[in-house]
């Protein structure tokens, strides 16, 4: 009791020494003093590096026959060549831009189309929430891969609409989210303070209670990203990505069927993927500890 | 003069899975400008309840069943959503109890205030932010320069409290509507939060609807007051009359309970105990047509029980009462 008495009495007298931190960068700083965060941060920033710069240092085309079927990794080709004989450190490096744009598209869409259903149905309640609680448990009990399977299998193996596909299946998580916060944030004080001071209810959504729910939504968007990528490499896994454009998952899905002959044809992507994701997960976690108080380390 | 607020013959009720119950009967009082009407009574009387309606505010459970609220002659609870936010903030406002989660965490105070006039005013965000300093200062916030871009979380309660009322004066309100704003502070603070309105309160001559349970803040800051039991409106009158001569037992009864400090001689013929009244507010939907008070009242007779509760007798300019036996418990 007594440690947190003593600030209160002096609290009236004492002026805020600095300009206060917005809560943003108070996030940030606390973002900073998680390891795990800012071990995900390096390695996502190193790959998205690599996907933009790789191309400069590293002049082989992804899609040109570069070498020998099956060359195993080394002089010839660091990481080995595919079935085909394409280059694989090519394919890693033009398919991370198509990997990590997918994921990071469809994660938005996901977000999207979450945050809005979720924001409407839980400040609005009543009818309104029925509804849009109806159409997120339809979306939600369809299985979501062969959703994806039959939306991508309708509309063209294109990287676009893969990544429509993929958000369009995963936006019932974060609409159920976004309104658990909602309900839970529409009836405290300073939402009702705000109506009584004459906001209307566009305002009550956009400015007053979206952006304190916005730390939860934060850390699922950055995890909406890692799903999103498996899920990209899973369709292509099961033939369905865009054979046009190189992605790792598309890696992985061709060169599937001489995984035991040619371990390097799937491992590097893999492993690629799998740093990927797991960066994004880390990333996830510092967010989390960031703006989760109960877990924020004193001092 | 034609009142500020006039609030007539509203009634709220509550639609639960049992039906319709009434929360609040019949509440009828006017307050001009300028002036300070308190409503009181205990927890669950109603209260709030008309604090709420009058300013649209109901949960969405409860329904106004009957009554009009005129701000300025303008039927509050007709107006149509645009025309309701135009009078929220601006003709009316409202100061939460507790300071603590009546502001935004994640905006500053200065963004607060100015919010308010930037919906209402159409001001620029660096004149609101200027005004907003002005606010502060009006509330007696020291260094309001640098204060206005301070969180909520830095500042204590008493200032939240501060804060809360420099954003609903900012547009000059007609009407303020203080729900118990000093329940949650310091006995000290809430001396000087009750001094503060007051003085706004000359200044800009603003009507104010006190809900309170602090019958000194009554005495202190109440031109008239309206004591309310389980929804009803059971006396009402000039302040002044009302605490020096409580006519209903309930009243009376609340008076009883309030601790007085008699120091010297006086001491000595001072009962040491303080009064209570025994029993509890019926609970919602345990409300008959008879006097409400009656279960917990010693003067109760035949009469209050077959008949229902009266309506306010007048008893002169300055009071009116609803019980049955007024006149023998108060000549």
């Amino acid at each position: 009791m007594s440690t947190m008495e003593a600030p209160r009495a002096r609290e009236p007298s004492a002026l805020p020494s600095r300009p206060a931190a917005s809560p943003l960068a108070a996030m940030l700083r606390q973002f900073g003093r998680s390891p795990a965060g800012v071990i995900g941060a390096i390695v996502l920033l190193a790959l998205v590096l690599i996907t933009l710069l790789g191309p400069t240092f590293y002049g082989i085309d992804p899609l040109d026959l570069a070498g020998a079927p099956f060359t195993p990794p080394g002089a010839d080709a660091w990481l080995g060549t595919d079935y085909l004989g394409r280059d694989i450190l090519a394919g890693l490096i033009y398919g991370g831009r198509a990997t990590l744009t997918v994921g990071g598209v469809a994660a938005v869409i996901t977000i999207v189309i979450g945050v809005t259903v979720g924001a409407l149905a839980g400040f609005f309640g009543g009818a309104v929430d029925t509804a849009l609680v109806k159409l997120t448990e339809f979306f939600q009990i369809l299985p979501s891969l062969l959703f994806a399977m039959v939306l991508v299998t309708l509309f063209g193996q294109t990287l676009t609409t893969i990544t429509i596909a993929i958000g369009v299946v995963s936006w019932p998580t974060a609409a159920r989210l976004t309104r658990a916060e909602f309900l839970r944030l529409r009836n405290l004080d300073f939402v009702k303070a705000s109506r009584a001071a004459g906001a209307g209810n566009g305002h009550l959504i956009l400015r007053v209670v979206l952006p304190n729910a916005l730390p939860p939504i934060i850390v699922s968007a950055t995890l909406a990203i890692g799903v999103a990528i498996l899920f990209e490499g899973g369709l292509s896994f099961l033939g369905l990505g865009d054979p046009n454009t190189m992605s790792w998952g598309l890696m992985i899905g061709q060169n599937r069927n001489y995984v035991l002959d040619s371990w390097w044809t799937v491992t590097f992507p893999g492993a690629a993927i799998f740093i990927a994701v797991l960066a994004i997960s880390l990333i996830g976690d510092g967010i989390n500890d960031a703006i989760n108080p109960r877990l924020r380390k004193r001092g | 003069m034609s009142p500020v607020l006039s609030v007539q013959n509203l009634s709220v009720a509550m639609k639960g899975a049992s039906g319709i119950v009434p929360v609040l009967e019949h509440l009828s009082f006017d307050v001009a400008q300028g002036k300070t009407m308190a409503l009181v009574g205990e927890s669950g009387c109603g209260k709030s309840m008309t604090a709420l309606a009058i300013m649209r505010l109901l949960p969405e459970d409860f329904v106004v069943t009957s009554g009009r609220v005129l701000l300025d002659g303008e039927n509050v609870l007709a107006a149509a959503p645009q025309a309701l936010r135009g009078l929220r903030g601006n003709k009316m406002s409202m100061i939460f109890q507790e300071p603590m989660t009546a502001l935004n965490p994640l905006y500053t105070v200065g963004d607060q205030i100015g919010e308010v006039l930037r919906q209402h005013r159409g001001l620029g965000r660096r004149d609101a932010t200027e005004q907003a300093i002005g606010f502060l200062k009006a509330v007696q916030i020291p260094a309001a320069e640098a204060r206005v871009h301070a969180y909520p979380h830095q500042l204590s309660g008493g200032m939240r409290q501060r804060v809360m009322i420099a954003m609903a004066l900012a547009c000059k309100p007609k009407l303020l509507i203080a729900d118990e704003p000093t329940t949650a502070l310091d006995v000290t603070v809430q001396a000087q939060i009750f001094d503060l309105l007051s003085e706004l309160q000359d200044d800009t001559d603003t009507a104010i609807v006190l809900i309170t349970h602090d019958l000194g803040a009554v005495a202190e800051l109440a031109d008239d007051v309206a004591v309310l039991y389980a929804g009803r409106c059971i006396e009402k009158g000039s302040s002044q009359e009302v605490i020096a001569h409580a006519r209903h037992p309930y009243t009376r009864g609340l008076m009883a309970c309030v601790p007085h400090l008699h120091l010297g001689p006086a001491a000595a013929n001072v009962q040491r105990e303080l009064e209570e009244i025994p029993g509890m507010v019926p609970p919602l939907g345990a409300r008959g047509a008879e006097c409400a008070f009656l279960p917990r009242c010693a003067f109760a007779i035949d009469v209050c029980r077959a008949q229902p509760q009266p309506p306010l007798d007048v008893v002169d300019a300055h009071a009116a009462v609803s019980c049955w036996r007024h006149r023998e418990i108060a000549p």
